[in-house]
Order: C-alpha cells, then sequence, then structure tokens
C-alpha cells in the first residue's frame, strides 16, 4: 500500500518552518478534528452486488465495523458520511448514484469496493456496465479484489481514516467544505440512447457533428504504445509516457476551477480580515 | 399465553448476550489471544464472541485462497537461475482468463525473431480480474499462482491496478510459505521442487533433482539441492543409467512403488501437455 | 468403483411422445418436430401457438411454463426463435416448443393469457431481442431503460467496448500490449451514439416515459401541481436505493391510502449482460460467471451450469461422467449452499419486518462457518467456482489450513472431515433450532406475516414461481423429486411443503428445508468417508477448452430459491474454438417476481417489503 501518512505533520517534534510557525496550534486541533471525524465515519446502506454481501458480513459479528466507530448505516445520503460502492455499477444505476452522491453533506467519502466499482470489473465490456465510478463520481480509496473479502474491506477503511488523519485545517484543498458557497454538484448523467456525461457535451457535440458531416466519427486513433505502468521503472521496450487523454469537457472544468479559486480567495481574505 | 412467544425470543437474545461473557469466565487465566484459543472461537462449534479484531489479528486465509495472482520465479539465491521466470509465455493463462484481464508480450530473439520461451513483459488487470483461479489452476508450468495478500486498499488505481512483470514476479520460496501443501502436491506431480523444464533437463544429464517429501508436512526439503563437491563428479564417473538407479531408489524410499508409477505417468503426461503446447505455440507463433 | 449415478439427460419419456402425437394430431400442420441435430420438441407454427398452447395446459397437462427465451439465429437460419419449457407440476421432463420468426418485424403471439408467468420473460425478449408480443398488455423493455438505442442481444449489435467476436480475444497474447478499454473509446467511457444522434432530444424523459406506461391511474405530472388536492392517491417509488430492496430494486406503488392498489417492479439497474458475455466467452469461462449470479448460492449456480453444459458432452464422443465423488461432493456443497441462503434470508426477512440485524446476525455468524469451508475447499468465499464439467475443482482439503503470511496473521488447523462433521451435526442443528426458537412462536412475527402477500397454488403455479415460494403455497414440486439428478434419487428426504401461502409459510418452509438439508447432509457424510480416496473428477482435467456437441440442452437445479435453468445452444465448429451461440439462465428471482403485484395488491405498504423480503430476490440473478 501507498504511505500517504501525512500524520507526521501532526507530530509536535516535527521540524516546522518559519513561516509556518504560527500554524501549531492549528495543526494540533486538526488532530482532534480528524480523530473525531475519522473515529465516526456512518456508511451509507447502499448495497449494489456481490460486493454489497461482503460489505454486510464486515458489518456483521464477526469483522465489526463498529469497532471503528462505522456500524451506523444510515439509509438516508442526509445522514452519511462514506459511500461504499459495493458492486457493479451500471449505467441505468450511475444516475440514482450520482443524485444520491450529491445529496451528501460535506465532508463526504467514496470508497469503490472491488474490481468492478473500481474500473468495470469483469462485466466491463457489456453494454450498460459503467467502468469504473471515478468516471462519474470523485473516488477517495479503491479496495481491488472480486470480491474483496470482509478484511480487504476493513484495510480500505483503515486507508481512509488514514487519509482523514492527514487532512490539515489549515490547507483550503484539504477541507474545501468550509469555503464560501455550497460545493459543486456533479452533473447527473442523462439516460438518452446511451448514457450522457454532461460534463462530456462539447466532445459529444463534435463527434455528432462529425456524424452528421458524414466524416467517421467515434474512433480513435490509437496510440501507438502502451499504456504506462507508473508503479516501477519501466524497462520493456516502447514505454514511453503517453499523455493523459483528457475527456472532461475542458471550458467546463477551468470555470469549475476558477469559481473554486475565487471561493478559497474570498474565504482567505475573509480570514485575514476577521 | 399471549407474549410467550415474544419471552422466548428475547431469552436467545439474552443467551446470547451472557455466552460472550460465560466463554470469558470460562476460560479465565487462558491466555486470550494465543492460538489454541483463537481456534476454538473462530470454530465450528464457537458460541460466544466471534469477532476478529481485524488490525490486531487478522484471520490468516487458507491455502486455497484466491486473490490477484502472481507469477512465480526462482528465488534469488537460486544456484543457477537466481530470479529468472517460471513463465514460458505459452499463453494459457490469458486463453482461460474468463473477462481476459492478462496480457502478455512474448520474448523474440532480436535477430531471428524467433520467440524465446519467456515473457518480456507481463500484465494483469486487477480491475478486470475477477479471482476465479482458472489462470493457476490451467498452467502446465505451475508459474502463475493466485495470492493471499488481500491489503492492496490504494488512493489511486489510473497506475498501479494494472500489475506488470516486476510487481507480479514473486520468488517460489513464497509460494511455498502461503501454500505449503499446494506446492507439495505440485512438486509432487512435477516430480522435484523445481521447474519443471530443469527436473527434465537434470534427468537428461543425470543430476540429482530434490525430491518432496511423502507427506506434505514432512521435513522441508531444501527447494534447490546445494552443489556437492563430490555428487557430480560420481554422476559424472558412474554414468547416466547409475544416477537414474539412485534416482528410482530415492524414489522408492520416498513414496510407495505405486504411487511412483502414478508419477511416472503424470511426468509422462506433463512432458506430452508441454510439448503440445510448444507446438501450439510455434504454430501460432 | 461403486454404480455411477448421474444426471439423467432427457429421458425420452413416452409421456412426451405421445404428448407430442396428440399434438401432431390435432394441428398437422402447425406441429413439425425439430429435426435439427441435437435438438428436441416441435416447432409451432407462430400464427396457431395461442391455440396449441392452450392445448398444452388444458388437455396434454403441461401447467407449469418454466422458461421461455429468444435465440437469434442471424448467420445460421436468418430467424429468431422462442423457445418455451412447459412442465408438469407433477413431475417428468419438459415439451419443449419454438415458435420461429423473421428477424426483420419479428413478432411471437403473446402467450400471457394461457401462463400469466411468461409476462416478465416476454418482455425481456422484446428489450433484449426486439421481438413483439402482439396481446402482450404492457409490452417495453425491462432490463434497459426506455430509449435505448437497438436491442444488445441480437447477434448485429454491437457494444461501445466491442473487441472481437469471441474469446479468447488475440490482442492478449503474445503481443499482449496492455490497454485499458477506455482508451480505445473516443468517449474515454463505455458509451456509444447511434450515427442519427440528435442532440436536442437530451431532455431526461425516461422517467416519464416510465410512468406514462404504467397505468397508474394517477397523472404523475399533475401531483406536482400543487394547486389544490386532487387526488388521495399517491404514487410512490420504493427503491432503486432502499435499505429493503434486497439491492437495487425498484417498486413504483399505487397507494389509496395506505393500500396498495398496483405495484410494478421496475428493474434492470444490476443488468450487467451476463447473457451476452456468456456468449461470447468460452464455455468453461461462464462457470466462473456464474458465481456473481445469485452471490449467495454460487455453488448451486455452478452445478446447473455444469449439468447443462454436461447434457451437451455427453453427446459427444469422448465423454465420461462425473464419478461417483464427484456427484457426492457436489451434493455436500449445494446442500451447505441452501443453509447458508436461508439463514441469510430469513435473518433480511426479519429485518424487513423491522427487526432490525439482530436476527440477521445470529443468521450471518453461522453462515461464516460455512464460508470458512468454502473458502478452504473452493478458495473464495463468495465466489466459490467449484464446479467442473465432469467433477470438481479440487478435492476436500485434508485439513483447513492457513499459514501466516501477513503480519498479526493468526493461524487455524482444523481436520476437515471433523469440522464439517461438528458443523453439520451440531453447530447447524443447533443454530436451525435457535432461529426457530428465536422467531416462529413470536406473536410480533406471527402477526407482521400470517395473512399477508397470500399467493394461492393456482396462481403461483400460473405465474411460474418456483422454489419456497410455490411449496410454501401447497404445490409439493421440488426439480429435485420432479426430475432427479446427480445422486437426489438414492438420498431420503421430504420435499417441504406449507398450505397457507403467506409469509409466514415461507419463512416456516425456509426453517423446513434446512433440517431437510441436514438430513441430506447427514447422508452424505459416510458416502464422503466411502469415497475417500477416490477420483473427484472425470476425464483429463487439463482440458480447458472442452468439446461439445451440435445442439440445444436445459441444465436445471432446485436452487435454494427456485428453480434455476441454463439454455445453451452450441453452434460451434466442433474442432476449433467453442463459444455458447445462446447462454440464457431461467433466474428464479427473476421470475418469482411476476407475482409480486398479484401478492401485494390490496396489502398495506409496510407489508410490501415483507413480500419481497419472503420471496427472497438477489438483484444479480433477476437483472442478470
Amino acid at each position: 500500500m501507498s504511505s500517504l501518512d501525512l500524520r507526521q505533520l501532526h507530530d509536535t517534534e516535527f521540524p516546522i518552518p518559519d513561516e509556518m510557525q504560527g500554524n501549531l496550534a492549528i495543526t494540533s486541533l486538526s488532530k482532534v478534528y480528524n480523530w473525531s471525524r475519522r473515529s465516526s465515519v456512518w456508511p451509507m446502506l447502499f448495497g449494489l452486488a456481490c460486493c454489497a454481501i461482503e460489505m454486510i458480513a464486515t458489518a456483521a459479528a464477526r469483522y465489526d465495523t463498529a469497532r471503528f466507530g462505522m456500524e451506523v448505516m444510515r439509509a438516508s445520503p442526509r445522514q452519511s458520511d462514506l459511500m461504499i460502492v459495493s458492486g457493479t455499477v451500471t449505467k441505468k444505476m450511475v444516475v440514482p448514484i450520482v443524485r444520491l452522491y450529491n445529496q451528501m453533506p460535506e465532508p463526504k467519502y467514496v470508497l469503490a469496493m472491488g474490481a468492478c466499482a473500481s474500473g468495470g470489473g469483469p462485466f466491463k465490456e457489456g453494454y450498460n456496465v459503467v467502468s469504473g465510478i471515478d468516471q462519474y463520481v470523485p473516488v477517495d480509496v479503491y479496495v481491488p479484489g472480486c470480491p474483496p473479502t470482509p478484511q480487504a474491506l476493513i484495510n480500505g477503511l483503515i486507508a481512509l481514516q488514514k487519509k482523514i488523519d492527514g487532512q490539515s485545517l489549515a490547507n483550503m484543498d484539504d477541507v474545501p467544505w468550509y469555503g464560501v458557497g455550497p460545493s459543486d454538484p456533479v452533473p447527473i448523467p442523462i439516460l438518452g440512447p446511451d448514457i450522457i456525461d454532461p460534463r462530456q457535451m462539447g466532445l459529444i457535440r463534435q463527434q455528432a457533428m462529425a456524424a452528421a458531416a458524414g466524416q467517421p466519427y467515434g474512433l480513435r486513433e490509437l496510440p501507438t504504445v502502451p499504456m504506462k505502468i507508473v508503479s516501477k521503472t519501466a524497462s520493456a521496450a516502447g514505454m514511453v509516457e503517453v499523455d493523459a487523454i483528457s475527456v472532461v469537457d475542458e471550458a467546463a472544468e477551468a470555470d469549475r476551477k476558477a469559481r473554486r479559486q475565487d471561493a478559497v480567495a474570498r474565504k482567505r481574505a475573509f480570514l485575514a480580515k476577521s | 399465553m399471549y407474549g410467550v412467544g415474544i419471552l422466548k425470543g428475547l431469552g436467545v437474545t439474552i443467551r446470547h448476550f451472557f455466552n460472550t461473557y460465560v466463554e470469558d469466565l470460562r476460560y479465565v487465566g487462558k491466555k486470550l489471544n494465543s492460538t489454541q484459543e483463537f481456534e476454538r472461537r473462530q470454530g465450528a462449534g464457537s458460541s460466544g464472541i466471534y469477532t476478529v479484531q481485524y488490525p490486531e489479528e487478522k484471520i490468516a486465509v487458507p491455502e486455497r485462497f484466491r486473490f490477484v495472482p502472481f507469477l512465480v520465479v526462482e528465488d534469488d539465491d537460486h544456484p543457477e537461475r537466481p530470479g529468472h521466470d517460471w513463465c514460458t509465455a505459452c499463453g494459457i493463462c490469458a486463453k482461460v482468463c474468463p473477462p481476459q484481464c492478462i496480457w502478455i508480450v512474448r520474448m523474440e530473439d532480436p535477430v531471428t525473431k524467433r520467440p524465446i520461451p519467456q515473457p518480456e513483459a507481463f500484465f494483469i488487470d486487477i480491475d478486470i480480474c475477477m479471482n476465479c483461479g482458472f489462470c493457476a489452476e490451467f498452467c502446465p508450468f505451475d508459474a502463475i499462482k493466485m495470492d493471499h495478500d488481500y491489503e492492496l486498499a490504494d488512493y489511486d488505481r489510473t497506475g498501479v491496478h494494472i500489475h506488470d512483470k516486476d510487481k507480479l514476479s514473486k520468488p517460489f520460496s513464497y509460494w511455498r510459505s502461503i501454500a505449503p501443501t499446494t506446492a507439495w502436491e505440485e512438486a509432487v506431480d512435477r516430480g522435484g521442487w523445481e521447474h519443471i523444464d530443469i527436473i527434465k533437463q537434470k534427468q537428461k544429464t543425470g543430476a540429482p533433482v530434490a525430491k518432496p517429501g511423502a507427506a506434505w508436512d514432512s521435513p522441508y526439503v531444501p527447494p534447490i539441492v546445494p552443489v556437492k563437491e563430490e555428487a557430480p563428479a560420481e554422476a559424472a564417473a558412474t554414468g547416466v543409467p547409475a544416477a537414474g538407479a539412485a534416482e528410482a531408489a530415492t524414489a522408492a524410499t520416498e513414496m510407495p512403488v505405486e504411487d511412483a508409477a502414478k508419477e511416472e505417468r503424470r511426468k509422462k503426461r506433463e512432458a506430452a501437455l508441454a510439448r503440445k503446447h510448444a507446438k501450439e505455440q510455434d504454430g501460432e507463433g | 468403483m461403486t454404480d455411477q449415478m448421474i444426471a439423467p439427460v432427457r429421458p425420452e419419456t413416452v409421456d412426451i411422445d405421445a404428448a407430442i402425437g396428440i399434438l401432431k394430431e390435432r394441428f398437422p400442420d402447425a406441429v413439425k418436430d425439430d429435426t435439427r441435430e441435437g435438438y428436441g420438441g416441435v416447432i409451432v407454427e407462430r400464427g396457431q401457438l395461442v391455440e396449441i398452447a392452450t392445448v398444452m395446459r388444458d388437455e396434454l397437462g403441461f401447467d407449469y411454463l418454466s422458461s421461455a427465451t429468444a435465440v437469434d439465429y442471424l448467420g445460421i437460419e436468418d430467424s429468431m426463435e422462442m423457445v418455451y419449457h412447459a412442465y408438469r407440476t407433477t413431475g417428468g421432463s419438459p415439451l419443449v416448443f419454438k415458435a420461429q420468426t423473421p428477424r426483420e418485424n419479428s413478432s411471437v403471439p403473446s402467450l400471457i393469457d394461457i401462463w400469466p408467468g411468461v409476462d416478465f420473460q416476454e418482455r425481456e425478449a422484446y428489450d433484449l431481442y426486439g421481438i413483439a408480443f402482439p396481446g402482450h398488455p404492457n409490452q417495453k423493455r425491462i432490463l434497459m431503460w426506455e430509449g435505448f438505442n437497438g436491442h444488445p442481444m441480437r447477434k448485429d449489435w454491437k457494444e461501445a467496448y466491442y473487441e472481437e467476436e469471441h474469446k479468447p480475444f488475440d490482442s492478449r497474447w503474445p503481443k499482449g500490449m496492455v490497454r485499458r478499454a477506455e482508451e480505445l473509446n473516443v468517449y474515454g467511457k463505455n458509451v456509444e451514439y447511434p450515427a442519427d444522434f440528435d442532440l436536442s432530444r437530451l431532455s431526461d424523459d425516461t422517467e416519464s416515459s416510465l410512468y406514462a406506461g404504467m397505468g397508474l391511474g394517477v397523472n404523475v405530472e399533475a401531483l406536482d401541481n400543487t394547486d389544490e388536492l386532487k387526488t388521495d392517491r399517491l404514487v410512490v417509488n420504493l427503491g432503486p436505493h432502499h435499505p429493503s430492496t434486497h439491492g437495487v430494486f425498484r417498486m413504483v406503488v399505487t397507494l389509496n391510502g395506505e393500500t396498495i392498489e398496483t405495484l410494478e417492479p421496475v428493474m434492470g439497474y444490476l443488468h450487467r449482460n451476463h447473457e451476452q458475455i456468456g456468449e461470447r466467452n468460452a464455455w468453461l469461462y461462464n462457470m466462473a460467471f456464474t458465481d456473481r449470479l445469485d452471490y449467495i448460492c454460487s455453488m448451486s449456480n455452478n452445478l446447473g451450469y455444469a449439468l447443462a453444459v454436461e447434457q451437451l458432452m455427453s453427446r459427444g464422443m469422448r465423454y465420461t461422467p462425473p464419478t461417483y465423488r464427484a456427484e457426492v461432493i457436489r451434493v455436500l456443497m449445494v446442500e451447505l449452499t441452501r443453509i447458508v441462503n436461508h439463514l441469510w434470508a430469513i435473518g433480511f426477512l426479519l429485518n424487513d419486518l423491522g427487526a432490525f440485524f439482530t436476527p440477521a446476525l445470529y443468521a450471518i455468524a453461522e453462515r461464516e462457518k460455512i464460508l470458512d469451508f468454502f473458502e478452504a475447499t473452493a478458495g473464495s468465499r463468495l465466489m466459490c467456482n467449484y464446479m467442473r464439467f465432469g467433477g470438481v475443482f479440487k478435492d476436500l482439503p485434508e485439513r483447513i489450513h492457513s499459514t501466516a503470511s501477513l503480519l498479526n496473521d493468526k493461524v487455524r488447523d482444523f481436520d476437515t472431515m471433523q469440522y464439517i462433521t461438528e458443523l453439520i451435526t451440531e453447530a447447524l442443528p443447533r443454530a436451525v433450532d435457535e432461529l426457530d426458537r428465536f422467531l416462529t412462536d413470536s406473536e410480533i412475527v406471527k402477526t407482521r406475516t400470517i395473512g399477508v402477500g397470500y399467493l394461492p397454488a393456482e396462481t403461483a403455479i400460473a405465474y411460474s414461481a418456483a422454489g419456497p415460494l410455490l411449496r410454501g403455497s401447497g404445490v409439493a414440486y421440488d426439480v429435485r423429486r420432479a426430475e432427479p439428478y446427480s445422486i437426489y434419487p438414492e438420498l431420503d428426504f421430504d420435499v417441504a411443503v406449507r398450505y397457507n401461502g403467506d409469509i409466514y409459510d415461507r419463512y416456516l418452509i425456509r426453517i423446513d428445508e434446512m433440517r431437510e438439508s441436514l438430513r441430506i447432509l447427514k447422508q452424505i457424510l459416510p458416502r464422503l468417508e466411502h469415497t475417500k480416496g477416490e477420483s473427484f473428477f472425470a476425464g483429463n482435467k487439463a482440458v480447458y477448452m472442452p468439446r461439445v456437441a451440435l445442439g440445444e440442452a436445459y441444465g436445471r437445479v432446485e436452487n435454494p430459491k427456485g428453480e434455476l435453468g441454463y439454455y445453451v445452444v452450441s453452434q460451434g465448429d466442433p474442432k476449433g474454438p467453442q463459444n455458447p451461440w445462446r447462454y440464457h439462465v431461467r433466474a428464479p428471482s427473476f421470475i418469482n417476481l411476476t407475482a409480486l403485484g398479484q401478492m401485494c395488491k390490496g396489502q398495506k405498504v409496510a407489508d410490501v417489503v415483507a413480500i419481497l423480503g419472503s420471496i427472497d430476490i438477489v438483484l444479480g440473478e433477476t437483472d442478470r
């Protein structure tokens, strides 16, 4: 497991740079704050497929998520902090899932449980299956396996707790929900002739115009080199880095970022004034 | 009488409640986290508290447990081919994979373009893998196995969820340590602890082959026969028949005659299979 | 070797022949024998299908329509056909009849008036194949959404991530440069739009068209108009995200006060294209996929598929039936699975009744003990993938043994036979008795369940209900006795029946069935000891691309949830790699839901979840 352990920042022995000296009190507040947050992560009572059975088994007596303060499974998204996407996400189901995600209050986390929720799983090729819930909502922790055993799921939940531990109140990027204004909802996909992601409207329009003009559409020039595996030093011939292909509507994304930065700046200014 | 049924039900609940403490009392003074105690609590007859305190105590998974696959390679201290792949890039795992999550690049001779039985690259997309175990079941070289390490949770999937050869490769001693019985059974099938090609090669030259014991929990037989000064010389001096006799003798001491005969058949079948696959490989490659 | 018992391969009993004879006599022009290689039954002229079906039901006694499915013979006959399997509830083999239709403007008369259980299956055929069913009152899509482009199970329909017609794909070896499917798709997602895709039509009208097709008696659009209170009727959506729908199942309910007037299930939220992927797969691959159908009972799903394919293989040249030990192990696993499932079902039925999680916790704790055995034997707790054509994956391990490989691992080491003996003779009977004592007499359970969700026997048969739902209504129909397979003929057990047809009886029948399963398992134990050391597999285990004969086969087993059937058609090249031409799953959860609307009518809204819980559905199987 990758060690994204920012908890060392909470160590009072940690050498603090001069410009951060003033933040000492805030970091230890973060510690208390994060402790209370991570010890009461309430998952949503929400099962999709096979993995849901293992999720229920995890919540039951033998593995007992109550030990982590996670036994309160809430059926209402308004009362839950964590969405465990436990199973295959179909195109028909992703619409309610995005809607549920938007209804969850911040801070909210998403855990993709199992191969299907992470990247489509064995059913990826199917016409009604989404290749990973992270195509639609941001995911915090991925738990591989088909299905992950209860112990693997708890391992993922602990990873989530570690992530919460690493978040600092001092960093607005960690706690954007204290920014000004509500957080941006994820656009809800539309069920047309196939599923339509509103964030991709630009690309879809482009393709539709190409189709109307009789040009080939829906085709992609294949990159001649395979994708790069990030984990290890790539040694095999031909393994060069390919640019990540942006599939998100860039204008909308830039707009969103600008608004976010604007909100953060306003919040900073407000804090400085007070 | 109305209400008796509810009371009976509540009796069950309260018995469950007290059982957790009765268990504690009954075994008071024993170390609660000893292996024996754990076995009893997690056994078929357990009735009291049943919880596994996961990060502090984990249920070790059974030998046949399947999670994502890994590739077997020789140990780093192997005298002849340290770190060498057991995989021969025959492609059977890719052919039996139901969701088609295995990608193999077979090595090619840069000059003659003839295939070399070794994988140049090997990828498994664990976001597609369904942990079915067909690859391990049908691999004729025992080179791909199902791992027991389920603690793979991560914050990102784009790079790390496609396992490449470096990440997949684990030494043979690891496989022996996580699945001693299965590894022993396979070694019996192969006729020795080493890779089937090495065994065949050694049998040809008459070098000694490290044989598995008669039972899986028999004393540990090191996977690699330490290179003795005398043995090869002796084998060389007496020639192949003597070595063959010696091998037969060891076989006789280690396993009953019937088993040996069965072994012989199995070995032949394996060899034939391997030949067939090689042929297929040539035909298709 | 002891006497070998194999699954009976469609014994051509006189009764079926005689029945076909009668049909041919009555309809000399419309009924013909199916003479294609490997096929059976009759081909019926589609114009006279309804008349012929009426004769079958009323005069020949085939009162139970098990399965109805479509097959697309593009490139072979350029026609589509509906395949029906009708049974008698007194037992025996099926009467298979087919109706053919051209691929263009395809239509087959609906049989919903003769067997109402065909309702959802015809809708599925319409959705996935585009066959119209004149006479069907509610013909619309069932698994995909309204407005989806095309009928995806047609052989000429290609999905977004289409790569090749059959697996294994050539791109995997020997030059398997890894690539994610998203990279090949221009949208980076699993989507594809038709060439005439009109962007102006981007309003999300799936919901309104869903309501429009329901005949709710309520104008849903007008309900938003809050000017005045127009009606005391109310449309309530239960699901797809609802704690008591056992997954992503949705019911649209019209209420009058608290009483239900109509209920219509909406499904497809977990439709993961099992059958389409199954037709691309090779025969063996589907074994791993069947695990994910009814993901609580993967072992019995495996067995049904193994039986269906073994039927096909037995018509080939080299075939050895499963050994006796293999059959013993299979029955051991399947009956343990039945207990696993019923424990789960009862636990969650009580959840639905409001006893949140306590009964379920007790049931799950016992279930874990069985799962430990599955994990040690098959390698996985849920997705066992244990059966093979001709036997099982591996013999039972000598010891349930683990080795520590991670930090803090605690090892266990049991003798397997000792473990399962203790499980079967002590732990599980104790657990069943405890559940019985806990719940059966409870006045609250009785008040909530007795007389609720009543399903009379005739309706249950007509709606093709199966499993505990059918037997709870007083029909003693169990595939293990009606058309025995494996070694069930030599085992001594009774078919559990209850007669009141309400939720309480469906609960009781699950307790009864667990007791019967334990009775079977106690007979299995000595057989396991006897056959110890015998081969658990017939034939050559190393074959990963089995050869099957041309033709069709229908293998069915009594799954814990009801009759699970696999209809498989082989049309492949007998020399080359083979794939199923058609792979259809007759899913008990799916067909049992046909009767849900009927059962809920007139009940209170709080009872709906309980009635649904008593049917015991699993969405993986319902939507496939």
